[in-house]
């Protein structure tokens, strides 16, 4: 029996307050934690089939028609056995969700570092060296590569307009006019992308490297040419996705037609250099705020006016102004976003695909509108928040953003702080805090899971996957509550397409629409339950494997009898998000001192305090906020991909050269959550978390420097020689 | 990774032989070496294993320290001699890579590690060092982790390493063996080439011959700082670094011994800088003067040109240090 939810509406009940088992909301260990760290886990490329052969993709290294000139001469070297190029083989990785081949075809380099042929040997020693011999010649073709020169068509740019702008500008008491820039940025999940394809039948098993299943077998099925029903992916633990595993890539593709063509099972894992220009990245942004403020520093203008860029014919492009729709109350707003057509790698969605740097920068502007107001910044936020939706009149479903600004400020001690820059000095060291406001639209997506009941216990069963956030346990967590079983008696099954289709993840939609989905089939399982004691559902109490209905109590064995219980949930999204505007919110907190010598940076504190409704595992939660307060770290002070000017390739394409963040760059972080309860968001009132503290966070630490030192980098990273600039 | 033989030596002897031909190179921690042969930029055929020689030792001798050449530089850092006598060479060493780097990577390797020019690394674009004639990719590409000082037409790769600088601020000298068994004492400041027209040929490294040992003088001052300036906290290459050694008499400077990561095709040091700050009293003047004359013949790129004021700032904030 499938229960189904489409969430039109808010919630009646709040079921989850109740906590019969205990386990929901609170501190739980990864089920699959000892297996990771003991390496028993096994990734994509380590399930190595009995035969398998070892592919290697290889570059384009211009633009333009592309030849093999020495193809025969590689396919004798020794171990060789085939070298690959086919019309099949993707230019580029599918978006998030795409469910249909991404552009195919390699007899044509869109951009520098394209694949475009893929060698097989019998050895991975064999197969990468005869790859580095394959000469490939492509070239010849020009294309504008560097922002600002690339055509933007009429259908690439959208604007929203509301009041009168261009007077609000001019009449406002103070206003704002800056434009900030931020670079490409890459996913650089650990696991590098890899794909083991087996044919067995006509059937293809596909192990890879993905985060959004049910989507990744119409990807493949539909390159290569069978039907979905004859595709299986297993994915059941994946190293980081960061949305760079969201659509399948191509070593997926190639992976699958060579193991066809051969025969036999093919390996291919993406070198750490392919994994920065293969996979698509976050386009770097052109970001014009101008800002109006009425003598109460009220909002009166607010316009943003980003420029993205993509190759010609991707549909995605970097939605910046996501938030910037619904951030703050003013009357008078303009809001423009373009795309420009760039030969750069495509680019696609990276970890929280647009407020990360939408949100960033709008917050920098925020500050900066905020000392010429004469305001503190925390206040100036406080006096903008809008009562509802700005743009469209629907209220919000829950709004904790002054919440989040005033138990934040106070954690961090904000109330300490002077309001002029330049005020406190140890050594060559300038000292400032800075903060910033976070949000992040919350989505749901369609999501099923079947849940067995049996004596032995639990069994959840979906195609979600587990890609380091925390999904087995929370599902587990979800579960284990909803029908009474301690957590070590539930197994949560994650990463299979023959289990019935999750949301996948992305967009941190996970846990409250895969969780729902989970609920859903417990629910349903709980009214079989109920009606064998005779009982409502919501009457029925379930803990350490007994049911209670009233003064009956039973084993939940006895009551389920011969064979097992199952129950499939099926959640939809549903009309509710036309009746309201719903996001997270959050407020961050940073401390830094600058060099006055170097103009390095060093985050001192870091703080985070976010409402993202019912936190359904604190410690997964603060998990993924720590990593998005390192990405806030990165994309402040160290992270860009470089693309030569030249001929837009990724030149700084490996992590020596590409700076992530390192441990001796991450102090300690400190991160709330608000007690939220958000109707909108389903039965569990939970909202995603994993993308908010990226939000914004690297806006608090660019306003911390300019706190310190007077200098208001406005081009990000804000590396020693940008801040120097300022300093000198 | 083009296949290769490999050998692995008990006799010094033995290994210089081995490793006499055009195509052979001596392998220690491989921590560069390996990434450059996976890349194919470099493609030995054979390769000389020479952890087995017995170079693994430091030992103090009458005129300072023999460092043998596959002392990792973990060990380096750590020696308390070291630590004491030289320290400048320990903050350098710790200064660089990473932990699990630092234990792989050998004294002698770290000295002939190559650049880390994103174009040297990119066998489908353009660069003089990789395949002479080819052009450089560098010039009107870009620009970040390059030099500024020593460079030429041909080529603006930087030096990356941190304890070279350390050691041609301690008048190091490298001990080179040959296929023979002749031996021969280098001075580092004779020891590696400007690349000119000829950036593939870094040193003065003869066919087959091997550094077995680094020698470092007693330490010409008391007063030793390493500044390294970077894009992160750890396991960065230098944006610019500096190297002082230095003594005080009097109120004034005795012996200056600066030397400079992040500016050079070398690992850069200029005997007109300490000239003249030897004899001299401290003040802002005389370190703004050792500024401009460092970097007088500077040859800056758009991606290049903050090294200069960063450069002299470094500078300037370790002589403060170093005379205080």
């Amino acid at each position: 029996m499938t229960e189904e939810l489409k969430i039109d509406g808010p919630t009646q009940a709040r079921p989850e307050d109740a906590h019969a088992q205990g386990v929901l909301s609170r501190e739980a260990a990864r089920p699959d934690g000892p297996l990771k760290v003991s390496g028993r886990a096994a990734y994509a490329a380590e399930y190595l089939p009995e035969g398998a052969a070892h592919g290697v993709l290889v570059r384009a290294p211009g633009r333009g028609k592309v030849r093999l000139a020495n193809r025969a001469e590689v396919e004798a070297m020794q171990g060789v056995l085939c070298v690959l190029h086919d019309d099949r083989m993707v230019r580029n990785a599918a978006q998030g969700t795409a469910n249909e081949a991404p552009v195919q075809g390699v007899e044509w380099a869109e951009y520098v570092g394209q694949p475009v042929a893929l060698v097989v040997a019998e050895t991975p020693e064999q197969a990468s060296h005869a790859a580095a011999r394959l000469r490939v010649e492509a070239g010849g073709s020009k294309g504008a590569v560097t922002p600002g020169e690339g055509e933007v068509t009429d259908e690439d740019v959208t604007t929203s307009e509301t009041g009168d702008f261009e007077a609000a500008m001019r009449e406002g008491a103070q206003t704002l006019d800056a434009t900030y820039t931020t670079p490409s940025h890459v996913s650089a999940a650990m696991e590098p992308h890899a794909a083991i394809a087996e044919w067995k039948d006509g059937c293809l098993t596909l192990h890879s490297a993905l985060q959004m299943l049910k989507f990744n077998r119409n990807e493949i099925a539909d390159c290569v040419g069978v039907d979905p029903g004859n595709v299986r992916v297993l994915a059941p633990y994946v190293g980081g996705g960061f949305g760079s595993k969201l659509g399948i890539s191509a070593e997926a593709v190639a992976a699958a037609l060579a193991a066809r063509d051969l025969g036999r099972p093919v390996r291919v894992v993406q070198t750490r250099r392919q994994v920065f220009e293969v996979n698509t990245r976050r386009s770097e942004t052109r970001q014009r705020i101008r800002l109006a403020a009425d003598r109460d520093g009220r909002l009166t203008g607010l316009g943003h006016d980003a420029l993205a860029s993509n190759l010609p014919g991707e549909d995605f492009a970097e939605p910046v102004l996501q938030a910037s729709h619904f951030s703050y109350a003013a009357p008078n707003r303009r809001l423009r976003q373009s795309a420009e057509r760039l030969f750069r790698p495509a680019s696609g969605s990276v970890r929280a695909p647009g407020e990360a740097v939408g949100v960033t920068m709008f917050e920098i502007a925020m500050d900066e509108l905020a000392e010429s107001c004469g305001i503190d910044p925390v206040e100036f936020r406080l006096r903008n928040i809008p009562e509802t939706d700005p743009e469209r009149d629907v209220p919000f479903s829950s709004h904790m953003l002054a919440e989040c600004l005033t138990e934040g400020s106070h954690r961090f001690g904000w109330a300490d702080r002077p309001a002029a820059t330049r005020q406190r000095q140890e050594g060559e060291w300038w000292i400032g805090t800075g903060m910033a406001a976070a949000f992040r639209v919350n989505l749901l997506m369609e999501a099923e899971a079947r849940v067995r009941l049996s004596p032995e216990g639990v069994v959840v069963e979906t195609d979600m996957t587990d890609i380091g956030t925390g999904t087995y346990s929370i599902l587990t967590q979800i579960a284990a509550e909803r029908l009474g079983h301690p957590p070590d008696r539930c197994e949560v099954r994650l990463g299979d397409t023959d289990f019935p289709p999750g949301s996948g993840a992305g967009g941190s939609v996970g846990a409250a629409s895969t969780g729902t989905a989970v609920w859903l089939a417990c629910t349903e399982i709980r009214r079989q339950l109920a009606e064998a004691m005779g009982c409502s559902e919501a009457d029925l109490t379930l803990k350490d494997g007994r049911a209670t209905c009233g003064n009956r109590s039973l084993d939940i064995a006895e009551v389920i009898g011969d064979g097992p219980l199952e129950g499939h949930g099926h959640l939809q999204p549903g009309k509710a998000l036309k009746k309201v505007r719903q996001s997270t919110f959050g407020a961050h907190f940073a401390e830094v001192a600058v060099s006055d010598v170097t103009g390095e940076v060093r985050v001192r504190r870091l703080a985070g305090t976010y409402a993202a409704g019912r936190i359904l595992n604190p410690r997964t939660a603060r998990s993924q906020c720590h990593g998005g307060l390192t990405w806030g770290i990165g994309m402040a002070l160290t992270e860009a991909l470089e693309h030569d000017r030249r001929d837009g390739h990724a030149v700084n394409r490996d992590f020596a050269e590409y700076h992530l963040p390192v441990n001796a760059d991450v102090p300690d972080l400190d991160v709330e959550f608000v007690e939220e309860r958000d109707d909108w968001a389903g039965p569990m009132q939970a909202k995603g978390i994993g993308e908010l503290s990226i939000c914004g966070s690297g806006a608090a630490i660019i306003n911390a420097i300019h706190h310190a030192c007077g200098v208001r980098v406005r081009d990000l990273p804000a590396t020693p020689d940008r801040v120097l600039a300022g300093l000198a | 990774m083009r296949p290769f033989d490999l050998t692995r030596p008990e006799e010094l002897s033995a290994a210089c032989r081995d490793t006499n031909g055009e195509n052979a190179a001596f392998i220690a921690g491989g921590t560069n070496l390996i990434d450059l042969m996976k890349l194919e930029v470099e493609t030995p055929g054979h390769l000389t294993d020479i952890s087995r020689l017995g170079l693994d030792g430091i030992e103090t001798d009458a005129q300072g320290l023999r460092i043998g050449a596959t002392v990792t530089n973990s060990d380096l850092a750590a020696d308390t001699r070291v630590r004491e006598g030289w320290p400048v060479l320990s903050r350098a060493l710790l200064a660089g890579a990473s932990g699990q780097l630092r234990n792989k990577a050998t004294t002698g390797g770290n000295l002939l590690q190559r650049t880390r020019c994103p174009y040297f690394y990119d066998t489908d674009t353009a660069c003089n060092k990789r395949a002479p004639g080819s052009g450089c990719a560098a010039l009107k590409g870009e620009q970040r982790n390059h030099a500024i000082l020593g460079t030429s037409d041909h080529c603006i790769a930087l030096h990356p390493s941190d304890m070279a600088v350390a050691m041609r601020a301690l008048d190091a000298s490298v001990e080179l063996c040959d296929a023979e068994g002749e031996s021969r004492r280098v001075g580092l400041e004779k020891f590696y080439r400007l690349p000119g027209k000829t950036p593939e040929r870094e040193t003065h490294l003869r066919p087959g011959e091997l550094i077995t040992a680094v020698h470092l003088p007693k330490a010409g001052g008391d007063r030793q700082v390493y500044r390294k300036v970077r894009d992160r906290a750890s396991y960065a290459f230098a944006l610019v670094s500096v190297a002082a050694v230095l003594r005080m008499k009097g109120g004034r400077i005795a012996h200056a011994a600066l030397a400079f990561g992040g500016l050079g095709t070398q690992p850069w040091r200029d005997p007109e800088v300490d000239a003249l700050l030897e004899g001299e009293t401290p003040s802002q003047a005389l370190f703004d003067k050792a500024g401009e004359v460092l970097m007088r013949d500077a040859v800056v790129h758009e991606g290049t040109a903050f090294k200069v004021p960063l450069g002299k700032r470094v500078l300037t904030a370790v002589l403060k240090e170093v005379t205080a």
